[in-house]
């Protein structure tokens, strides 16, 4: 049975700013979660962020996952909506 | 805020960083005294500044802007931007890639983003310059923030489906 845990997911610029200028926050997930899971759970608990994230890639510890990606504990998560560096 | 820079100089021939400073002035200074792009087998060196337009055309809109803001995932995009810039290297065979990004606000005219390359003849370079900027817009976690002459300000969050990197 998979035992709950919380993540924290790093937040960027528009993202960010749909949060209230959090620069992270928190999601009530589980053990054995996968990217796809948490981009669902992340939407769900925090409705503000629903449009962008669903256009947003996840990054584990600084590397681009695909969706099946189970997501480690203790690892740095951030939600990386579409960039517009250059 | 104190000005931060984020440099990667673990190798010779790629110089990657994000800074808070002016890159015109970073660029001028090694160009005289020790040029970043230069290679004794070097025929070709090549920069490009990518520049904060004021006025932008989309159809029959017209937008002026004020500034731009730039943020970023630091760690990871000094990390993506000197696999970026190691690829390109053996990719082109380049001999030198520098890649230089300015973070926080950029007036009008002024330089976001240089990058230069330096290869054995100039084909490499013009190549490797282009497509070193669309994987940059593509992948690299920097964005944009829009401040309009009228005071509005948006992040830039480009829809793959409808906007063109290439226009950006």
């Amino acid at each position: 049975m998979n035992e709950s845990r919380t993540i924290e997911v790093l937040l960027f610029a528009g993202a960010s700013e749909a949060a209230d200028g959090a620069d992270r926050v928190i999601v009530q997930s589980h053990d054995h979660i996968t990217a796809s899971e948490l981009m669902k759970q992340l939407a769900d608990q925090h409705a503000a962020l629903a449009p962008l994230a669903r256009r947003s890639r996840l990054a584990i510890d600084q590397r681009y996952v695909s969706s099946d990606h189970v997501i480690p504990s203790g690892a740095e998560v951030a939600l990386i909506p579409p960039v517009s560096g250059g | 805020m104190p000005a931060q820079s984020t440099t990667d100089e673990d190798f010779d021939s790629v110089h990657v960083c994000l800074t808070d400073e002016p890159l015109e002035p970073m660029v001028a200074a090694t160009s005289s005294e020790e040029p970043l792009l230069a290679h004794p087998d070097a025929g070709a060196m090549l920069w490009f500044h990518g520049v904060t337009r004021r006025k932008t055309v989309q159809g029959d809109r017209v937008t002026v802007t004020k500034e731009l803001s730039y943020t970023a995932h630091r760690e990871m995009a000094v990390k993506q931007l000197r696999e970026l810039a190691h690829n390109a290297v053996q990719e082109f065979t380049l001999h030198r890639v520098v890649i230089l990004h300015r973070m926080g606000v950029v007036p009008i005219g002024q330089a976001s983003v240089i990058v230069g390359c330096s290869s054995s003849h100039r084909v490499a370079s013009l190549n490797a310059v282009a497509t070193i900027m669309d994987r940059l817009k593509k992948d690299v976690p920097i964005w944009k923030q829009e401040r309009f002459e009228s005071g509005d300000r948006q992040w830039i969050h480009p829809s793959p489906t409808t906007d063109d990197p290439t226009t950006h």
